[in-house]
């Protein structure tokens, strides 16, 4: 916090304006004039709620000895949302909005720190939705320990977005002498993940609704910064983490074995699901590997690292069902293997588009 | 939901395995030549290859992958008629979601999609049914496909909209019915088979009886299977059993959802409002006699195919295609020139490499990574 204490020097603090009244947002919000003022001082700053941000400079502007003290490199990174339903069993798309480009700085080992946020908002939204989101955005932001601390609003009429899209990107700095890439996988290095996975793909698609399904899966969303540091803390030989979002981990596994030239050997009774993602898999005929998750990492560790690093996140609350779920191997280079629980082996390929559900 | 481990118990499958083997091993010797047997539904290809089954069988039993899967058999021509539907202004179409990718002359429904069709992926043809109610200023097609086993849920679907007079939806019908095909097939000259896996949700609605003339005429054994690993290997035990021992048998390993008179409620439903086409045409196999179903004059005004102008224009598989060959047990999908070149899931040719249960699909997805006996150098070419 103290960064933001020196920039509570920077500048004086401008006085919020008032609040919005009306129930939707319409095209006057995006005019530039006081109608959008009213609306991002109402929605937006009042709950991010820090100095860096609340001048509304074009900029913010950050102190580079601020930086330096946290490492040696930048990382810097951007991802847009655009998730449907907008809130959903476990999150919504501002909770996602933070931990995605959170996760996304973390996985390169770096120290996330400050986030600028963008949002796009379709005419006809209900501000009290765009005051919830920007309130758990703000609470994630701070579970994170992360300031949003510059941002943009656009609102463009019906048809020209679906209700609200959310850029984030944000800039982090990078532990000294850590060098985390896909290349670096080894025969016999170990694969891990840190819990139950398939949750958001699975929660998502059960709130969209139009499959008639009932079910209890919440996604995993989850700033991920505080595990990472927990593995690298106790294991700094970490070769490569990657979160496991689109396409699942299927595809993390596959993008690893490429980039290293080399085969990965999986074992599905060593790999964690959750027994209602397998279920709703089951009714959908949709593969649990390739479903998104927003809380998960894949890991690269040697072996005689690999049961300290596992033990190192299951101590952590995101990481209690933390586990070791294969090995790289000698087999065909750029191939992914399953060892079956039902004792077959067969390829885990990558996806070629949307994993559409079977007719029967 | 529970009770998916349970029909994998590893435990139970090293002794199938081995009494598989020893049974195969007799036949073998007897015969002189190794067994064939076909999975008749792409439902049991894809569980095959998921589970890596085909690997852990003895090297003398060649799965042979049959023609059910509805989305693989799908005429170019069947599915430019459902572009042309969708294309056509105040049109909602919806779909099964593995059908958006197949492949037409011109495009796929998914490609109609992004240049504006309102295309809608359903699960269920009653969702169908529920944009209809919510859209009543717009005409809800649904494209029904699928063997008897989506048949009911059509049909009832149809007896819905007539009941509550829904004047805006229509089906556009290209179901397909299993005995007939497999018939067509089983006449087909080159066809070398030793055996079947029969299909399981068919034979749910369908019931045992109408296999008989599968073991009457043609002395075959057919084992109607369920779809988890363990009923599969189960049911190719039964049918190495029946080889060994000289029977050719319908029998059902699938009883805890298969009654040996099919699904009665179902099957009035289907006769009800369906009766059979003269003839239908397949991808890859060409026409087959009363293969397909199309909607009873009785429900005309929800025929899609009355309602609008279908071009119905028969378009010939891509010369290279060898779908046909592959859907007939004749060659391996490696074995095709087009294989994991010209044909791959992400720019299919033929209708075999577009949908999961695909047989191309399945060997392109989980392939065949490891030699295990003499027929993948065969493969391999």
């Amino acid at each position: 916090m103290t960064k933001l204490e020196t920039a509570k020097g920077m500048r004086p603090q401008r006085k919020l304006r008032d609040g919005v009244h009306v129930p939707k947002v319409t095209l006057a919000h995006g005019g530039g004039g006081k109608a959008m003022r009213d609306l991002i001082d109402d929605v937006f700053v009042s709950v991010f709620d820090n100095p860096m941000l609340a001048p509304l400079e074009d900029q913010a502007r950050i102190r580079l000895a601020d930086l330096a003290r946290h490492g040696d490199r930048l990382a810097f990174t951007s991802d847009s949302f655009v998730v449907d339903p907008i809130e959903f069993p476990g999150g919504d798309i501002g909770k996602l909005a933070i931990c995605g480009t959170v996760n996304d700085l973390a996985v390169g080992g770096a120290k996330p720190l400050y986030l600028s946020c963008s949002v796009i908002i379709e005419e006809g939204v209900e501000v009290d939705l765009l005051r919830r989101v920007a309130r758990s955005m703000a609470a994630t932001a701070a579970s994170a320990g992360i300031a949003i601390v510059t941002g943009d609003t656009k609102v463009v009429g019906h048809g020209s977005c679906d209700k609200l899209f959310i850029n984030t990107a944000g800039i982090g700095v990078i532990r000294d002498g850590l060098d985390l890439g896909a290349h670096r996988a080894e025969v016999g290095d170990a694969i891990l993940v840190n819990g139950l996975l398939g949750d958001h793909g699975a929660a998502i698609l059960g709130a969209r609704g139009d499959l008639c399904l009932e079910s209890t899966i919440e996604s995993d969303c989850a700033p991920l910064n505080g595990l990472i540091d927990a593995l690298l803390d106790a294991c700094p030989e970490v070769k490569f983490i990657r979160d496991a979002t689109r396409g699942g981990l299927a595809t993390v596994v596959n993008e690893i074995a490429e980039a290293s030239g080399v085969g990965i050997e999986l074992d599905e009774r060593a790999t964690p699901f959750r027994e209602e993602v397998k279920g709703f898999c089951e009714i959908l005929g949709l593969d649990p590997l390739y479903l998104a998750n927003e809380g998960k990492i894949v890991a690269v560790v040697p072996a005689a690292a690999a049961e300290r690093a596992r033990a190192a996140m299951a101590s952590h609350p995101l990481g209690r069902d933390a586990a070791i779920i294969g090995y790289v191997t000698q087999g065909i280079a750029g191939r992914v293997v399953m060892q079956t629980h039902f004792g077959g082996k067969r390829i885990v390929d990558m996806l070629v588009g949307e994993q559409l559900p079977r007719i029967c | 939901m529970k009770y998916v481990d349970e029909f994998r118990e590893p435990e139970r499958v090293g002794a199938l395995l081995e009494a598989i083997a020893a049974l195969t091993g007799k036949v073998v010797a007897e015969r002189g030549r190794p067994l064939h047997i076909m999975e008749v539904c792409g439902g049991h290809t894809h569980a095959i290859f998921k589970y890596g089954i085909a690997k852990m069988l003895p090297a003398e039993i060649e799965l042979v992958h049959g023609p059910g899967c509805p989305v693989c058999v799908l005429p170019i021509g069947q599915v430019d008629d459902c572009v042309a539907i969708a294309e056509t202004p105040g049109v909602i179409f919806t779909t099964f979601g593995d059908a958006m990718r197949v492949p037409g002359s011109k495009k796929s429904l998914l490609q109609a999609k992004a240049e504006g069709a309102d295309i809608r992926m359903v699960y269920s043809p009653l969702d169908a049914l529920a944009l209809a109610r919510a859209n009543p200023e717009r005409e809800v097609v649904f494209f029904g496909l699928g063997f008897e086993t989506t048949m009911p849920a059509t049909a009832f679907t149809i007896l819905q909209a007539e009941a509550e007079q829904i004047r805006n939806f229509s089906l556009f019908c290209n179901h397909i019915t299993i005995i007939p095909t497999m018939q067509a097939l089983l006449e087909s000259p080159d066809l070398n088979l030793d055996g079947f896996i029969g299909p399981g949700h068919v034979s749910m609605i369908i019931g045992m009886r109408p296999y008989q003339f599968i073991a009457e005429k043609y002395r075959l054994p057919l084992v109607v299977a369920g779809f988890e690993p363990l009923d599969i290997l189960h049911s190719l035990w039964m049918v190495v059993k029946q080889l060994a021992e000289g029977r050719a048998e319908i029998e059902n390993q699938y009883g805890r959802v298969v009654p040996v008179d099919g699904n009665v409620a179902a099957l009035d439903a289907i006769g009800r409002v369906f009766e059979l086409r003269e003839f239908f045409e397949w991808r890859g196999l060409g026409s087959i006699d009363h293969s397909g179903v199309r909607m009873r004059k009785a429900y005309a005004h929800f025929d899609a195919e009355r309602k609008f102008a279908v071009p119905s224009q028969r378009v010939a598989d891509p010369q290279s295609c060898q779908c046909g060959d592959v859907l007939k047990g004749l060659i391996k999908p490696r074995q095709c020139k087009v294989f994991g070149t010209t044909c791959t899931p992400e720019m299919p040719l033929g209708a075999l490499m577009v949908s999961s249960e695909g047989a191309c699909a399945a060997y392109y997805q989980y392939g065949d990574f490891e030699s295990r006996n003499g027929n993948l150098v065969v493969d391999a070419a």
